[in-house]
Formats: structure tokens, sequence, C-alpha cells
């Protein structure tokens, strides 16, 4: 199993190495399909992998192995690979996605100018993303957290001549920075407490009291569960920064800039994923002050994006903006303790959000072509309003488009209204039974479910949106439509497999009931005991009947709102009963700050980057205007007027004095100079007899 | 044998002898043999100390790190010597004095 | 029986350390030079050090010989085996090397080592060396490493032709 594990892990790695010295040399020769074969045996490996977890049906399972790694006696670190069922669905989406992507970029990237280099990066994405599911120590992840940083920065960078993508790249890199510090510390917090980065140790350790007696003692007396507090946030700032959480989400849009192929990889399996999945590791050490954090950041993400996103015309930044939104979900079902829930939305999202990208980059290649004929280099390929009534041209484009919105939505049938309505099910939980954490003593708890729900009416307004701009009406640019057509094989085929995957009956096996909460993956999945003792939120097992009491009301109410969402979007845009612009006049203020994305990036350059720049500057005119001016300058007039007068003074007497030791040193130099021989060997002997006489002078 | 002193006086005698051709000779080479002989009392008397006084191994491990150190030192000094025959056809130190200026 | 070998094996080293410092011939002074070498690692087996002992063999009289026979090879002419050398400021040198000499036994004798020092008895000492270098002496390990590729390129650059 462990030998599996470390061979999944490495194969991407290999690729990498191979597409990185040898790809150029292979590029007409098929070279890119050692690379979509080494990404499907590892896919297959996976998926025995999770054929034998399926068998043992056992929620416990799990494995470790560790080597040492750096031992310098006091300070230690370990390497080693940590497998349990959440790893192996983990690795199973990665491998699932990467390597859909990595057969759907063979038809999307052909003739590109660093063909053989994009595939190498996207294994070394892949083997990163493989490092940060299989690591068992928070050092490990971070690692491997660094090295998705670095690939993400090579893929969205891809096309760097254009500067834009050469922007984002830099922007995604730096973002992810602000969010690292913050995990550095938290790390750093953890580590020098309880002397261990390893996810059970730190379990453990807090269990039996080791935290409580460390920490006070080491941090000036800080209260032990305080220091948890904030090292739990700190940590969680790094998954803030990766899986694009307000404020930090501000690179994930303009990582758009990349291929679509990779967006679909950051978006739906690796990247942004990675955050989850810290958050699901340290899970077990969050206290109630913490989660509650965690849950209001989630929960505010998920309904401040999606309303950016319903203003956007770029068919990929209304992507991009649904994937921050459904980050923040997953992230907020973490935070309510809705572990198996935020879980089971990573794992559904990814099948669903990686359909829709690769959905989109069909559209977008099809535009791009039809584009390419016309001989048009102005018209933008991901604008909607330049595309509509595409159904009939792209049939199983649409299809999958359909499904998969229909899934994001939350509607029945699908995969996405089963993990939906289980957050949801959670927030309406924590909201009636939460009894510690900042936001049950400010009794601002419900404000989650109306995040929630709120986010999920939106959602569904948005997506049915895209389609009905993107597929139903007239053509409105009739010279570009004519010249479209459906994608290649290679291109279609990840689509629908992706498509089937988002559909209900995957997740709920054995049960085949379309709303049942109860299927393998709850089998398999489940929460872990929490290590952390004085002040939890609520006891689990109450969790866990609240859940499945607020599992019909919850569902009810989703459904209300989905739908109200949907029909307000045909209303809109199919039907054309109420008009876009008038809404958009109407509501004025909010349209034009969900349009520029409530002016976060203003915010950023004007309130930070500007401001900083202007202080430099000003220090810096400080330093030219007042500092050299009269200091340094003023300081120098003096001296000369000065040194006039003292001039004469040395002229006469001074001088007369300089002259005369002059020409005593002269006459001694040149005495002295036949001392200075050149010769290594006599200065030595003069370095001897002095040592010799230091010497003696002690000895004696 | 069982007296430390009988160590450090013939690493003293050692030691003089290698200072004494590092002074005197001529050739860059010779001067080299010198300096090896320097290391080697050094060397003796870490080690003595080592058996005698501390009864650690780390006296031998900075040894270990001297007998390195010999090594490349050697071989760049070979090489630098090469380099002073090669331009000047000779490897006498003294005449290398073209500090003088 | 060993006594009577430790004290040829101490004269040996001193009359080949002489012979390199006052000998008239080059070739002779280096194979007076390995006496010495082979001397001294007689000495670290009468000290304990068997692994030292190894060493020096192997990288003095191995290595860092062959060079210099190398070295002087290169860079003289050889058509008999005498390749005789001269020495400068013999009397100026000699003296103040005997001075230091005088200084350092003065107060190497003048302490009692005898009362406050204790032998150690043999211990094999290579698995102790090993185990002390990957661990306390691991960032020193790795500097000499480092230093040991400078040296490398540092000698392959100045031994070239072109410099």
């Amino acid at each position: 199993m462990i030998n599996l594990a470390l061979l999944i892990l490495f194969l991407p790695l290999l690729s990498f190495a191979l597409q990185i010295f040898f790809g150029r040399r292979f590029e007409d020769k098929k070279g890119e399909w050692v690379s979509v074969g080494i990404q499907f045996t590892t896919l297959i490996m996976s998926l025995a992998m999770f054929v034998m977890m399926i068998s043992r049906n056992d929620p416990n399972f799990s494995l470790e192995m560790q080597k040492s790694w750096l031992d310098l006696g006091v300070f230690k670190i370990d390497l080693g690979v940590y497998i349990d069922n959440v790893t192996i669905i983990m690795l199973n989406v990665v491998a699932l996605i990467s390597s859909l992507v990595h057969l759907y970029s063979t038809a999307y990237m052909a003739g590109d100018v660093r063909y053989s280099r994009y595939f190498g990066f996207l294994g070394i994405f892949t083997f990163s993303m493989n490092g940060i599911v299989l690591s068992n120590s928070l050092f490990m992840i971070y690692m491997f957290w660094e090295l998705v940083g670095l690939s993400s920065y090579l893929l969205i960078g891809h096309w760097w001549e254009k500067k834009s993508a050469a922007d984002a790249a830099k922007k995604a890199f730096i973002t992810n920075r602000v969010g690292d510090i913050g995990m550095f510390m938290g790390m750093m917090i953890i580590a020098t407490v309880l002397g261990t980065f390893n996810f059970q140790l730190i379990a453990d350790r807090i269990l039996d009291g080791t935290w409580a007696s460390n920490a006070g003692m080491l941090f000036g007396g800080i209260d032990p569960h305080k220091l948890l507090t904030i090292a739990g946030v700190l940590v969680f700032m790094g998954a803030v920064g990766k899986s694009a959480q307000f404020p930090l989400h501000v690179w994930l849009p303009d990582a758009m800039e990349g291929p679509t192929p990779v967006s679909a990889l950051i978006h739906a399996a690796t990247m942004v994923a990675a955050g989850v999945y810290l958050t699901v590791r340290i899970f077990p050490f969050l206290t109630a002050d913490a989660m509650a954090t965690i849950a209001f950041i989630g929960g505010f993400t998920a309904l401040y994006a999606a309303t950016i996103a319903i203003t956007q015309n770029d068919i990929k930044k209304v992507l991009a903006y649904s994937t921050v939104s459904q980050l923040g979900y997953m992230v907020m079902a973490l935070g309510t303790g809705a572990y198996v829930a935020g879980f089971f939305h990573l794992v559904t999202h990814a099948m669903f959000k990686g359909a829709l990208f690769l959905a989109s980059g069909s559209v977008i290649h099809a535009m791009h072509h039809s584009l390419h004929k016309l001989d048009d280099h102005q018209t933008d390929p991901q604008d909607m309003r330049n595309m509509g009534g595409l159904k009939a041209k792209m049939p199983i484009t649409f299809g999958v488009f359909m499904v998969t919105t229909a899934a994001i939505s939350g509607i029945p049938l699908f995969s996405g209204f089963l993990s939906k309505d289980a957050i949801l099910a959670g927030t309406w939980t924590y909201a009636a039974n939460v009894h510690d954490g900042w936001l049950a003593n400010l009794h601002m708890a419900w404000i989650l479910p109306v995040f929630g729900f709120g986010a999920a009416a939106i959602t569904a307004f948005y997506m049915f949106r895209l389609i009905f701009m993107t597929f139903y009406g007239e053509a409105k640019k009739p010279d570009i439509f004519k010249h479209i057509h459906e994608s290649p094989k290679v291109m279609t085929v990840p689509l629908v497999i992706l498509a089937i995957l988002s559909t209900f009956i995957v997740f709920t096996l054995p049960s085949v009931n379309p709303i049942s909460d109860h299927g393998w993956f709850t089998e398999v999945v489940q929460s872990p005991e929490t290590a952390v003792t004085t002040g939890a939120a609520f006891d689990l097992e109450h969790f866990e009947h609240g859940m499945h009491e607020a599992h019909v009301p919850a569902m009810v109410t989703s459904l209300i709102v989905a739908g109200l969402g949907i029909l307000l979007s045909v209303l809109v845009y199919l039907l054309n009963k109420i008009s876009a612009e008038n809404l958009a006049t109407k509501l004025g203020a909010l349209y034009r700050g969900s349009l520029n994305k409530w002016y976060m990036d203003e915010f950023y350059i004007n309130g930070i980057i500007r401001p900083f720049l202007k202080g430099c500057d000003a220090v810096g005119r400080f330093d030219l205007e007042f500092y050299d001016h009269y200091l340094i300058n003023g300081w120098g007039r003096n001296t000369k007027r000065t040194s006039r007068g003292v001039g004469f003074a040395d002229d006469l007497i001074v001088d007369g004095a300089v002259n005369f030791s002059g020409i005593i040193f002269q006459w001694l130099g040149w005495t002295l100079k036949f001392i200075q021989t050149g010769k290594i060997q006599n200065y030595l002997i003069f370095v001897l007899i002095g040592a010799a006489v230091l010497f003696a002078v002690n000895v004696y | 044998m069982d007296h430390l002193s009988s160590y450090l006086v013939l690493s003293a005698i050692l030691f003089s002898l290698g200072l004494y051709t590092v002074v005197t000779r001529k050739n860059g080479v010779a001067i080299l043999m010198g300096v090896e002989l320097i290391l080697n009392a050094a060397n003796i008397n870490f080690v003595a100390f080592s058996k005698f006084v501390t009864h650690t191994l780390d006296g031998h491990l900075i040894s270990v790190f001297i007998i390195m150190l010999a090594a490349a030192e050697a071989a760049v000094a070979l090489a630098i010597v090469l380099n002073l025959y090669n331009n000047r056809g000779h490897i006498n130190v003294d005449e290398a004095n073209a500090l003088k200026q | 029986m060993a006594d009577f070998i430790f004290w040829v094996i101490w004269i040996l080293i001193v009359v080949s350390a002489g012979l390199v410092a006052f000998g008239k011939n080059l070739i002779h002074s280096v194979f007076a030079l390995m006496g010495t070498f082979l001397g001294v690692a007689g000495i670290y087996i009468f000290l304990n050090a068997d692994f030292l002992a190894v060493t020096q063999i192997v990288v003095y009289v191995g290595g860092i010989l062959v060079l210099l026979v190398f070295g002087i090879m290169l860079t003289n002419q050889i058509s008999t085996a005498k390749i005789s050398q001269s020495s400068v400021q013999r009397g100026l040198g000699l003296l103040v090397v005997l001075a230091l000499l005088a200084i350092l036994l003065t107060a190497l004798l003048s302490h009692d080592w005898v009362g406050t020092t204790q032998p150690l008895a043999f211990e094999e000492t290579a698995r102790g060396i090993g185990r002390l270098l990957f661990t306390d002496y691991l960032i020193l390990f790795e500097i000499a490493s480092v230093l040991l590729l400078g040296a490398l390129i540092g000698a392959a650059t100045l031994a070239r032709k072109e410099l």
C-alpha cells in the first residue's frame, strides 16, 4: 500500500523530468503521450487503492511510514507518508482530474510553442499536489505547499509573452506568500510547544496535556487555549491563500490567464483543494474560536464571490468566482464542524467544476478557431456577449454544461445537491446547537445559514445565466457562429466522464435514493475525534444527530432558494420578461460594485500598495530635499567657508611642520625599505621572531 | 610510550623541522613538504591529547578534517607551483618577489 | 618490545624529518618524507587511532606524496635522479627555529604530565568517528565537502595553460 502510494507520488515527477530533459526532441513524435500514459497509470493505481478501501470498509483505517530526514541531535525532522481514507479519496480525485486534463490538453494545446514543457509542468504540479495529500506532517505539507505555489506560477505564466499572464502568475505567487507567512508562524508555534510537526503526534500531545503545560511556559504565561486558537487560525491562513478565501482571493480570477485545462486542474483538484485539504488535516486541533473564524471567513467568501459572479461577462471569470464561492462553502462546512460534508463537497466539486472548466475550454477553443478563420484578432473569444445559440452546434459540450450546472446549483439527482445539502444542514445544526466560539457569544451564529442559502440562490442564478447567454437565444455574432463546430473526441471524452461522475448515483451507492444522506462516502469518511477537550463548540454525537434532523428542512429550503434563483434567471435571460439593463440601472451602486468585484483589487492597490509606495516616495523626498539639501550640502557649504580661513593658517604654519616631518619619514622609509624584500620567507621569519618573543614573555 | 610528554616532544621537534623547511627552502615543492610536516605535528598533538586527557573522539575528528584540508591544500598549492613554472620556468619562491614593487 | 618499537619509530620520524629539512637532494627529501608519514601512522597506532593510521597512509602516502613527486617531476628536467636544491637565510632561520623549539620544550617539560593524565585503553574508533561525523560534526562535514569541491575546481582552473 505504501509502495503504491509512493509510486503514485513520484511517477508524475518522472513525467516532469522526461518532458523537461527529452520533451523537446520528441515534440513531433507524440512525446506527450508518455506523460498521458504515466498519469493514467497513477489513476489505475489510485483506483486499486480505492477498491481496497471500499472492500475494507473501515472508517478508522490508517497507515503511516516515516523516515528521519534531518537529524542534528536536538533538532530532528521526519518525512513520512500517512494514508487514511481521506488520503485515498483525494489521491483518486487528483489522479482522475489530472489524467483527464492531460488527455484533454493533447488537443487543446496542440501546436503550442512550449508544448512539451507544458506537459512537464502539469507533471510537477500533480507531483506536488500528491505530496500534500500524502504527507504526514505540517513540515512536509509546507514543502509541497511551496512546490504547488511554484508550479502554479509556472503554469499560470505559461504564456508569459502576454504581460497580463506574467502579472497574474506573479500575483498568484505573491498573494499566496502572504498566507504562507501566517501558516509558517502557526507551524512554528506548534513545533515550539510540542516539538513535532507530525499530525498524529500533535493531536496526541494536545490531548495528553503537553500543550497545556508547555504553552504558558514558552510563551510568557499566555492562556494555552488562546495560543492554540492563534496557532490554528495562523495555519489556516495558508489555506486562505491557497484556497482563495476572502481577503486573499484576488489571485484566483486573474489566474484565468493560464491555459484553460490548467484552470480546470488548479480549480478543481489541485491547488485550491490544497487549502481545504490542509484544513481537513488540522481539523482535530481547532478550537471553537478558531472554527468560528474559519466558518465566518468561508461563509462570507461564499456569498461575496457569488455576488461578483452575477455580473461578469467573461465565461471563465464567472467560473472562477463560482470556484471561490464553492471553496467558501467547503471552508464554512469545516468551520461548522460538518467535516464529512466539507470534504464531500470538495470531491463532488472537483468533478463538476473540472467538467465546467473543460467544457468552457471547449467553447473557447471553438470560438478561437472560428475567429482564426475570420482572421479576427480583436474579438474576445471568452466574452459571453459574443456567443449565444451554441446549443445546436456543440451538443455534447452543451449536455455536459447542463448536467454540471445542475450539479453546482444543487438540483436533485446530481452530486452537488447531496454535498451542498449536507453543508447547509451542517450550518443549520451549528446555528441551532453551538454554545462556544465568538460567533455564538455574539449571537451571530445564524448568519452562517444566511450566507449559505444566499450563496445557493445566487449560484443557481448566475450559472443558469451563463448557460442561457452562451447556449440559448440568437447567435449574437452570426459570422462567428457560422464557423463554430464541436471539439474533437479527446476533448469531449473527458467532459462526458466528468459529467457522468457528477450524478448522484456515483456517490450514494449502494443506496439509489437520490436524496439519501448515506452512501459509501459517509461509510468510509467519518469525522475524526477532536483533540481539543476544553471549550469544544459542541459534542460530536449531538451534532451528528442534529445533522440528521436538519437534513429535511435544509433540503427544502435549499430547493426553494435554488428554484427562485433559476426562475429569475429564466425570466431575465431566457424569456427576456425582465430587462437586465433595467435591473442594472435600478440597482445602480450594487451593480457597479459587483461588476468591479467590490473594488477589492482597487482597495489593495489604493489602500495598501500605493500608500506604501507613497510612503517610500515621501521618505525619499525627505532624504533628497531636507537631509541632502540642508544637512549634507549645508554642512559642505559651511565647511568650505571655514576651510578657506583655515587654509591661510595652514599654508604658513602647518605646512612647514608637515614638510619637516615629511622629510623625516622619507629618510625613515628609505632606511626601512631594505626590510621589505618582497620575499615571503623573510616576512615569515619576522613573524616567527615576534611569536618567539611573545611566547618567551609568557613562559619565562 | 605511555607518557604524553614523549608524544609532545616528538610533535614539537617535527613542528620545528617543518618550520625550518618552510623558512629556508627555495623550492616551492620543498616548502609544501615543510607544511605537511607541520600539519602532521599538529595531528599528533590532537590525537595524543585525545588519548591522554579528554578521552573522547573529538581530537580524531579534528585530525580527519586536517588531513582532508592538507589534501585540498596540496592540490591547490601544486596547481600554483605548476602555474609558476609555466610562467617563469622555475619554482624558486625567493625569486617570486613581484610584491616588492 | 612495544616500547622498543615505539622508540624506533620515534627516531625514524625525527631522522627522516631532519632529512626533509636539511637534505641536499630533493628526491631524497621526498622519500624521507614518506618515512615520516609512515612513522606518524605508527605513532597513531600507539595512540589508539586505528582509523587515523589507515587514513594517514592512504591520504598522505597514497595521495599527497604522489602529488608532490608529480610536482617535482613536472617542474624539473630530470636527466639524473639528482635534483639539488638550495636554501636561503639558513643561519637566521636556524636561530629562530631553535629558539622557538627551546621555548616549546621548556613549556612542555615544566608541566607534570604524568601525574595529571591517564591513558585510555584501546577501542576501535571507526564507528565512533562515523557517528560523530554525521551528528555533531554534520555541518562541518558539509562545509568540508564544499571546500573540497572548491579546491578541486580551483586546482583545475589554476593548472590550465591559459589562465
